[in-house]
């Protein structure tokens, strides 16, 4: 049996088709294969789960009495925070991921292969969307558990875990950047890690913006996570949700929308511009 | 016959490092290159422009008659490559792995699984097959890394260091593979540190070092420059090292190269195995007592010593652009 060859010209494969189409097939395909991987290694998702879970507990019970929040319970005003929270830390998964395909050489392999440039990055963030997904799910039902609840309708509540998505994807692209610029999954992950404590804690995430300095408040407001913190707020009818005088906190929903597309559309360009160019 | 593989003057710089300090290729359909040289000599750069995985500063390369910076993925449907690294997915089944770089070349997903099945039974992956490929052995990940390579029967291969990190038996079998890929026609370029592994798979030969090609030719050519054969002899006592040099003299065609610890003296010869029995003789009419003798061809190595002034071992391991 001839396994190889039948020389140049007689190949089997078809040319690359190009277009769209090609691109939604061949990131599907990647995405297939970084879910499969998923189920296999069942402990990083349990492990992204782990996390907030533990920061809902200690935050309600431990913190929870300390912070007061107007017209209602911390632990209401809190879930908000901590959703967006988990899904923003995607970004750590995104960049540990993609830079482990590097270090492997599996990035050499597909950038070797006819396929679509921009579908080994958004297959990887497709199926981090779906795990994403997939842990706010449990986040929700534990939050329920502790007495968190949903106070507006059916519609509002998706409109808010959609608004969560969104962010969480713009934010794997920021972590897909990360991984591609470094050389070691190790300081990826570290690199994809650092910047989110200051990003999420200089926020309407944990506690009231009114009780921090001028100067931070301002920042506070216009931190693209306040946004969509305020606007999950609004939505499930959770305390804390009556905004301050900025642009941000009064249009919450598109605030949300716009701040994730901007992340979206900059990282997703960057990320493949760095692939596309070769990356080391 | 039509070049498979054609780079004229390739430059590639990495700040300071001229990676590629202009380097032509030319590799005849169905032949078989080595791309020999030590760690950072560019080999690895050399296959990552071929392969389309990096931009040359400088030059033009075509790969089954395709030009690689034009259009480069049309030479990707036409090429396959192995890396440093055996790049397969470990959390994947080994089938998994071959379907998804089948899908990958456009294959349709019924052609992708029909020709991953066909390729894990060649590679002798059956069985494994449905494994995760983490409990795979060393050798077991390069065959599938091989395999995956082949998937879409390119025409052209690329096999950069293809052993490296194998144990002697696992590396055997990979060239009779390769051996058997040369075979059935596909044109293969592969790097290589191991001067023996050139030799035995490659007819044409390239050494590169410090980004330039300082030699090209069949292995034997490459020989035939630094000169013939040798007589390598080890005598058991240190003390008849002169006398041993005295002996061998008058067949010596060159100057006698002497190193104390083994005992060992080398000295060109020409006449081939007859010199051989005469030194035998000589030495034993002088009651030189001979632990080990015997007529040596010179190897790549010292191809490679005589050209670059060094070793081909030597180098800065890991700084291979």
């Amino acid at each position: 049996m001839a396994i190889a060859t039948s020389g140049v010209g007689g190949h089997a494969t078809p040319q690359p088709r190009g277009g769209v189409v090609q691109m939604a097939r061949d990131s599907w395909v990647v995405a297939r294969r970084n879910l499969r991987r998923m189920t296999r290694i069942p402990e990083i998702v349990v492990f992204g789960l782990m996390q907030p879970v533990m920061f809902v507990l200690l935050f309600s019970y431990v913190m929870g009495g300390a912070i007061k929040v107007p017209g209602g319970s911390y632990r209401e005003f809190l879930m908000p925070g901590i959703f967006a929270q988990t899904v923003a830390f995607a970004v750590e998964g995104a960049s540990a991921g993609i830079a482990d395909d590097m270090a492997k050489g599996l990035v050499d392999r597909f950038r070797s292969l006819p396929m679509a440039r921009s579908a080994v990055l958004a297959g990887r963030t497709l199926a981090d969307l779906v795990q994403s997904a997939f842990v706010l799910l449990v986040l929700a039902m534990v939050a329920l558990l502790v007495g968190w609840r949903v106070h507006q309708g059916v519609p509002e509540a998706l409109g808010a875990f959609l608004l969560l998505l969104l962010l969480g994807h713009a934010f794997s692209w920021i972590g897909t950047l990360i991984g591609l610029s470094l050389r070691t999954p190790e300081a990826a992950t570290s690199a994809g890690l650092i910047w989110l404590f200051p990003l999420t804690f200089l926020s309407n995430a944990f506690v009231p913006v009114n009780t921090m300095p001028g100067w931070l408040q301002a920042i506070a407001y216009w931190n693209p996570f306040s946004a969509t913190v305020q606007a999950c707020r609004n939505l499930f009818g959770n305390p804390g949700a009556e905004g301050a005088h900025v642009w941000p906190m009064q249009h919450p929903v598109a605030a949300s929308m716009l701040w994730s597309l901007l992340i979206l559309a900059l990282f997703s360009w960057l990320s493949v511009r760095k692939y596309r160019n070769g990356v080391g | 016959m039509r070049a498979a593989i054609r780079a004229v003057g390739l430059v590639k710089t990495f700040g300071d490092i001229r990676a590629l300090d202009g380097v032509d290729l030319d590799v005849p359909e169905g032949a078989v290159l080595g791309l020999l040289g030590p760690n950072g000599a560019g080999k690895t750069t050399a296959v990552r422009v071929l392969t389309t995985l990096l931009r040359p500063d400088a030059g033009s390369a075509e790969v089954a008659g395709v030009d690689v910076l034009q259009h480069p993925n049309r030479v990707r449907s036409l090429i396959g490559l192995c890396g440093q690294y055996a790049a397969v997915d470990e959390y994947l089944t080994g089938r998994e792995n071959l379907r998804m770089v089948g899908e990958l070349y456009q294959m349709r997903a019924r052609d992708a699984k029909a020709r991953a099945r066909e390729l894990l039974e060649w590679f002798g992956l059956a069985e494994a097959a449905d494994r995760l490929a983490k409990t795979y052995s060393g050798g077991m990940r390069r065959r599938l890394d091989l395999a995956a390579a082949l998937v879409a029967r390119p025409p052209v291969m690329f096999l950069d260091e293809p052993t490296a990190g194998l144990d002697p038996r696992h590396r055997l079998a990979l060239w009779e593979l390769i051996e058997t890929l040369a075979a059935q026609g596909t044109t293969l370029l592969l790097t290589t540190q191991y001067l023996e592994e050139a030799d035995r798979l490659a007819y044409d030969i390239v050494v590169v070092d410090h980004g330039r090609v300082i030699a090209r030719g069949s292995a034997d050519e490459l020989k035939a420059r630094i000169g013939g054969e040798r007589v390598d002899v080890v005598i058991h006592d240190r003390a008849l090292i002169g006398a041993a040099v005295a002996a061998l003299a008058p067949y010596a065609a060159g100057r006698a190269d002497v190193e104390q610890h083994p005992r060992r003296i080398t000295v060109p010869v020409s006449g081939g195995a007859r010199v051989l029995a005469d030194v035998i003789r000589e030495l034993d009419r002088r009651d030189i007592l001979i632990d080990d003798i015997g007529l040596r061809r010179p190897t790549l190595d010292d191809v490679f010593l005589s050209l670059t002034g060094h070793a081909a071992e030597e180098g800065d391991p890991g700084k291979d652009a």
